[in-house]
């Protein structure tokens, strides 16, 4: 891979954790468009209880234990942001084309 | 517009899913035959950015938020089927690590956002590009206009599959799903084309489709060619 993909990609990464530890502190807690909605028509209480998958580590964006401000909202970007790169890459490269031998 | 659980019935949440299935299927395989070199880290910066700019929720109207999709942003770096897939993994982790999103609705977010958001939005794009001048202003009018199209779209099917699930009525779920969306996706639109317009600035390579028309600041080179 040429240096100047490297530097990329490397430019976009600490792009995106900058952004998920230290912006998303600041982000609106209004409900999403979906769950406004849901609200506001009156259905947002059929989710209540349908968990269906009960044991999310970090659940509302918000690392257990640290409270409910901006470092546990920042903590969880930091997570979110390493597994997702983490998994994306790592299933990439499970994927990449084989050279032929 | 993550969906939990308990909002859509089985056949819909089958329906979905299945759809879902068979596109990210075909996504692996096309990643299988040309997933290079470049790829391979671009899909996985690509899936931890929407991650961190889908935690940015901005506020609209009436006590409202929305956040970025980026499931066309991805489909004009990565390709329609890479872009299903790269979002199938941020909503993955979202449902699992975060509870954003149901675990039975994995198929339907996957389906309105990843093939409905990514994939369909791709093509919409393609023919948008078409009939715009071939010029740098042209191709991101058409980012803009498509990356705006994409949550609109998005959120219609989102509507679509409360009111089959006899959820909330068509007459009322969908004007208010496509209302709201209108709006957020003004910042999607905002976004996608800041970035692919700092993307085509400093690696043009990375945007296939940018380069496949011949687009460039300077004529074509047959009237210096012409000119010897």
């Amino acid at each position: 891979m040429a240096n100047n993909m490297k530097k990329f990609i490397l430019v976009a990464l600490i792009t995106s954790f900058v952004l998920a530890i230290f912006l998303s502190p600041f982000a609106s807690s209004s409900p999403d468009g979906l769950e406004k909605v849901a609200e506001d028509k009156g259905f947002l209480s059929r989710a209540e209880g349908a968990e269906v998958w009960e044991s999310s580590p970090i659940p509302d964006y918000a690392i257990p234990g640290l409270g409910e401000g901006a470092i546990a909202t920042g903590a969880a970007g930091l997570a979110g942001v390493a597994i997702t790169f983490v998994l994306g890459y790592g299933l990439a490269k499970l994927l990449e084309k084989k050279e032929v031998a | 517009m993550h969906i939990p659980d308990g909002f859509l019935d089985a056949k819909t949440l089958a329906t979905t899913a299945a759809i879902s299935a068979a596109a990210v299927g075909y996504g692996l395989k096309k990643a299988n035959e040309e997933l290079g070199d470049k790829q391979v880290p671009l899909l996985g910066v690509t899936a931890a950015f929407i991650f961190a700019a889908q935690m940015l929720n901005f506020p609209v109207a009436g006590g409202t938020s929305g956040h970025f999709l980026g499931a066309f942003l991805a489909a004009v770096l990565l390709g329609p089927w890479l872009s299903c897939l790269t979002i199938s993994v941020v909503l993955f982790v979202q449902m699992l690590i975060f509870a954003d999103g149901g675990l039975l609705a994995l198929g339907a977010n996957v389906f309105n956002m990843g093939v409905i958001g990514g994939i369909l939005a791709y093509y919409i794009f393609m023919a948008i590009k078409s009939s715009l001048p071939k010029t740098r202003f042209g191709f991101l009018g058409a980012v803009a206009v498509t990356s705006w199209l994409s949550v609109v779209i998005a959120s219609a099917a989102c509507a679509l599959e409360l009111a089959l699930s006899g959820t909330s009525p068509l007459n009322i779920a969908l004007p208010a799903m496509v209302g709201v969306h209108t709006l957020i996706g003004i910042g999607e639109a905002i976004i996608t084309t800041v970035v692919v317009g700092v993307v085509i600035n400093v690696r043009p390579d990375l945007v296939k489709i940018y380069g496949q028309e011949g687009i460039s600041g300077t004529k074509t080179a047959g009237g210096v060619v012409g000119g010897q």
